[in-house]
């Protein structure tokens, strides 16, 4: 805006300012509107009409018929397979979140600690990133546990002697857990490796040269008290994001254990493929709004417990 | 999101004994560990390339030695397979909502970081309130309202919802509100209008954040499952993913077609992460802060 030489009236300057302001507003909304607007329709909509449903019972259709109060949620606390659908990922959260962290920091801490080939490990252990759940869990049920003599594990087990073993199937002893964390801990590892070396990259080489000065022999020592408290916060994110990935668990669960004539689904029924079956299959989707809405308590209230556990310094977030 | 910074030698210390079995030790692991990570994917190219009786054989075939390529023809013109329509599917959905979410987000992030709009803090914050709901289960929710505009069973039931992402507008307000005013400035005194000023400098100057999220929306949109799963009921509407979800738990007797079927699947994202893998690692650390 140039500089007025000439002075104008209040009511003018005014009107200008107004008009001024008018042109922000109208700009502002053309660029934010599109994207908010989306938001209003696609998310603030749908959960808030979620929430409502969840009080009424709407079977086959999406508006509420009759008003049930708590009902819905009360029916599914009273219901032993959402119980156990929420027992199931919890023990799958405490398989794969601990082995997940443990490899990918480990993954980087040797891809980190290397000179040469830095970039090839790293690919070669973030490229399984690139893979579906689809295509994974067909590799893992139709040829590594394929529970076949010709299948890979079997193979191996072979070679020591073992008979083979049929992986998918059997709830005694329970091999499928093997199956259904091997294939989510392949798939995201590298992601998080990632993290990991990212985090790595920001401690001060200083630090350590300290030190070594100080004496200190580097290995084990240098990594408990530089290494793992510097890298705190991403240790926290990754365990976050973790958690609430492992809590909607659906893909490998449907594809590795559903199929024509198999009852495998009943091993392990985590609370999406449940409530799939609430909503989608049985479409009732008062109980099934009313599932969603316990499953997001859930987890928002592990990810501020778990907030709170890490006590999240976030000026270093910035 | 600046280029990849550059990886300073770790401190030199003198090289004795102790420290070169820790290297060989180091890289023995790596290598050991690099062929497990290796291991699926060969499978499903092996697998992809050989028959069924080399497949189910007790005997381990190392290479499909000679290749048997008839194994795309199996899987094209199986018709419980519609592989075509999954390929033509996928990459609609995928192109279509990757473009549009970018282009939304970024023209959000701009207004948010630039335009000096009395209510724009509280705007953000109603956007980032959306951050708190878990993606995966409003997938009730988001059904009943795409159900009840008639949605189902059509491709913008599958690409709309997924339009409008809120953490990628928050990405690119942090980028626009660290870019250098004196441009904008130059540009305002040229006459450009807040539109001219995005479209001639700030985009131009955002290709490298837009390459890194556009190349993860692009990988999660391709390989997304249950969404499309839900929406796309009847075959004709199914991608990639379904296509295959749907030959692996009806019928497992055709293994090199369902092989073929996976290679195919995941060959285009394996060309993207070969060619383009820094951009994709900046986009990951840029995601990795949602915390």
């Amino acid at each position: 805006m140039s500089v007025q030489s000439v002075p104008t009236s209040t009511a003018a300057h005014a009107s200008r300012q107004r008009r001024r302001q008018l042109r922000t507003t109208l700009a502002f909304w053309g660029f934010v509107g599109p994207l908010f607007l989306g938001l209003i329709v696609f998310t603030y909509i749908p959960v808030l009409w979620g929430f409502v449903l969840s009080f009424f019972e709407a079977k086959r259709t999406v508006t509420p018929t009759t008003f049930v109060g708590l009902e819905n949620y009360l029916t599914l606390f009273r219901d032993r397979a959402f119980i156990q659908s929420l027992i199931t990922v919890a023990l799958f959260a405490l398989f794969i979140v601990p082995a997940t962290t443990a490899l990918a920091l480990g993954l980087a801490l040797l891809v980190n600690s290397i000179t040469r080939g830095q970039t090839f490990f790293r690919s070669v252990f973030f490229i399984p990133t690139a893979c579906s759940y689809v295509v994974a869990s067909l590799v893992w049920k139709l040829n590594i546990f394929n529970g076949l003599p010709f299948g890979l594990a079997n193979m191996v087990l072979y070679q020591f002697g073992q008979d083979p073993i049929v992986w998918i199937g059997p709830p005694n002893p329970p091999w499928y857990w093997l199956v259904l964390v091997s294939v989510r801990l392949w798939l995201q590892v590298g992601f998080y490796m990632i993290l990991f070396l990212a985090g790595l990259q920001e401690i001060p080489r200083s630090l350590y040269e300290a030190a070594y000065v100080d004496g200190a022999s580097g290995g084990w020592t240098t990594f408990r008290n530089i290494t793992f408290p510097l890298l705190r916060n991403t240790t926290a994110a990754v365990v976050v994001l973790n958690i609430i990935a492992a809590f909607q668990a659906f893909d490998e669960f449907i594809n590795i254990l559903s199929g024509t004539g198999s009852s495998n689904i009943n091993l392990a029924r985590p609370p999406l493929v449940y409530l799939y079956g609430i909503a989608i299959g049985s479409q009732d989707f008062g109980l099934g709004t009313a599932g969603a809405f316990i499953l997001a308590a859930i987890i928002i209230g592990i990810t501020l417990l778990q907030n709170r556990f890490f006590a999240f310094g976030r000026e270093e977030r910035a | 999101m600046s280029a990849v910074t550059p990886r300073l030698p770790p401190p030199r210390r003198p090289l004795n004994t102790g420290r070169l079995l820790g290297q060989v030790l180091t890289y023995t692991a790596l290598v050991l560990l690099a062929i497990l990570f290796l291991i699926p994917y060969y499978i499903i190219f092996r697998n992809a390339l050989l028959s069924q009786p080399q497949i189910t054989a007790f005997t381990w075939t190392w290479l499909p030695i000679p290749p048997r390529f008839e194994n795309l023809r199996a899987i094209l013109e199986d018709p419980t397979a519609p592989m075509l329509t999954g390929l033509r599917n996928s990459a609609i959905i995928a192109t279509v909502q990757t473009s549009g979410s970018i282009l939304l987000a970024s023209m959000a992030g701009y207004g948010l970081a630039r335009i000096p709009y009395r209510w724009a803090n509280q705007v953000f914050f109603l956007m980032l309130v959306t951050l708190m709901i878990p993606g995966a289960v409003t997938f009730v929710p988001s059904y009943v309202l795409v159900a009840s505009f008639g949605w189902i069973n059509t491709l913008h039931g599958i690409i709309v919802p997924g339009l409008f992402s809120t953490f990628n507008a928050f990405l690119f307000r942090q980028f626009y509100l660290e870019f250098p005013s004196e441009l904008e400035d130059a540009g305002r005194v040229d006459g450009l209008s807040y539109w001219g000023i995005y479209r001639h400098i700030l985009l131009p100057n955002s290709v490298g954040i837009i390459t890194a999220l556009g190349l993860l929306g692009f990988i999660g949109s391709w390989n997304a499952f249950l969404w499309p799963l839900i929406i796309g009921q009847r075959s004709a509407y199914w991608t990639v993913q379904i296509v295959l979800s749907t030959f692996l738990t009806a019928q497992t007797i055709n293994l090199p077609a369902l092989f073929m079927g996976a290679a195919i699947a995941v060959l285009p994202l394996l060309l993207i992460f070969i060619f383009a893998q820094s951009y994709i690692v900046e986009g990951v650390k840029a995601t990795g802060i949602k915390g």
